[in-house]
């Protein structure tokens, strides 16, 4: 069966590791902080400015002066520290953080990824994203594998204007977790008793499978 | 000690004009100006150029401004929670440049600390790179993007002495310490002003040299965008 949305945040804490510092993007991403493995240390950092971020407040305390990316409310956790836009995205660019997490709509074979602009349509911007996807050194992508229409969002070339370019190593999606290879997608694991021919039907671009495809554990 | 002190918002906005350039802090609604954005509503300033990450939302922030038409042109990175940005936005009513969050983050940096332009890798290889020089360093392309240069810098504190010294609160610092001195003239908004030397100099996030024009602000509403919470257990 397909994933829902907190299936794939779980899928994706597996891939926390001890002491990583992360970055996580709006939507499927912040579920990821619920999940994060037994035993290892890591921080979220949220690029308006604060890092050490945690759980959302108790009813009552909220604070309007402490949010997150998503303009929700949160707390902080000890050890946290609150800074400037400038040094936040400086912590981006200069590779302070080793793991940044978030949506698309599209992503390439070739690790392009389209997430902030639909042309005549919806323009949200791209808030923090292209800074984001053009520095960070491990980048995985949360999303839906097709769409509302159901066309696949796994695509040999991005249709809609990039966010960023070849910077896409993994991607996990309700139906499957794929690696970004140089020699395009390359199928790790299946969501539990979907079929390789269900995941192959369901992406555009073409897929590299070898041997057995285990399923993944969640 | 040069005093910065100004006795009330309409002081400190003497001299914003039609047509201006003006740099905004904030992020979403944390840590914006409030009682200077009213007081450009009331004196009907317009054709402005605002740089600012958000574009507020509808009845708050810099959506009271867009709502009025006073913005000929918003600089921003993102502006999703504003649906009459959207539409002025669409049907052409509002230039609009929408830039990564990093990249106008340190135009305003650059701008105060007098670097013209800068190098950075995001946005190389999108719309946004276009017409612009592109040159690569240590295997990797990089964009070249320039300082701002704006007429009026507008930021928020929490607490401000009269020399012109800041202290933000919080995650309502963003934007703020980047944009004070980047403009031909600061103005400072504070929930607190102390005379000089009540603050501990250690304490200062901003020095008052990059900040002309202090005062304190009034019934700060400070409205929550996304009101989260979790349940006790």
């Amino acid at each position: 069966m397909a994933l829902d949305k907190i299936g794939i945040a779980k899928r994706i804490a597996q891939e926390l590791k001890d002491r990583y510092f992360v970055n996580l993007g709006i939507g499927i991403p912040t579920l990821v902080a619920n999940y994060i493995p037994q035993g290892i240390d890591v921080e979220f950092q949220s690029e308006n400015g604060v890092l050490g971020m945690g759980s959302f407040p108790f009813e009552g305390e909220e604070d309007a002066d402490i949010i997150n990316a998503g303009k929700q409310t949160i707390t902080t956790l000890a050890g946290a520290s609150f800074f400037d836009s400038a040094l936040s995205f400086g912590m981006i660019r200069g590779q302070h953080v080793d793991l940044t997490i978030l949506g698309a709509m599209e992503v390439a074979e070739n690790g392009d990824i389209a997430n902030w602009k639909i042309p005549g349509k919806m323009v949200k911007g791209m808030g923090g994203a292209m800074d984001l996807v053009a520095s960070a050194e491990n980048i995985i992508v949360a999303m839906m594998h097709v769409n509302k229409a159901g066309d696949s969002k796994i695509l040999k070339q991005c249709t809609l204007p990039l966010t960023g370019v070849g910077c896409v190593k993994k991607v996990v999606t309700e139906l499957a977790v794929l690696e970004v290879t140089p020699k395009g997608f390359k199928l790790l694991e299946r969501a539990p008793g979907v079929t390789v021919e269900h995941i192959i039907a369901s992406t555009e671009a073409e897929l590299i499978i070898e041997g057995e495809i285990p399923e993944m554990q969640i | 000690m040069i005093n910065k002190k100004v006795n009330s918002v309409q002081e400190a906005l003497q001299g914003v004009e039609n047509g201006m350039t003006i740099m905004l802090g904030g992020f979403g609604l944390c840590g914006i100006p409030e009682n200077s954005i009213a007081e450009l509503v009331k004196k009907e300033t317009n054709n402005l150029t605002c740089i600012s990450n958000n574009a507020g939302v509808d009845d708050f922030g810099l959506g009271l401004l867009l709502q009025k038409r006073q913005i000929k042109k918003m600089i921003s990175s993102y502006v999703g929670e504003n649906a009459e940005f959207e539409r002025q936005m669409l049907s052409g009513e509002l230039d609009v440049e929408l830039i990564p969050q990093g990249t106008l983050a340190e135009r305003c940096r650059s701008a105060q600390a007098g670097i013209p332009a800068f190098y950075t890798p995001a946005g190389y290889g999108t719309e946004v790179a276009e017409g612009k020089e592109a040159r690569e360093f240590n295997g990797k392309m990089h964009v070249m993007e320039h300082a701002f240069n704006a007429d009026f810098a507008i930021v928020k504190a929490w607490k401000g002495d009269t020399a012109g010294n800041l202290i933000f609160k919080g995650t309502a610092r963003n934007f703020n310490p980047c944009m004070a001195g980047a403009a031909k003239i600061t103005v400072a908004e504070v929930e607190e002003l102390v005379e000089a030397g009540s603050l501990d100099p250690n304490q200062i996030h901003i020095p008052g040299i990059f900040v002309q024009r202090i005062f304190q602000g009034e019934l700060y509403e400070k409205r929550i965008e996304q009101r989260t919470t979790r349940k006790r257990d």
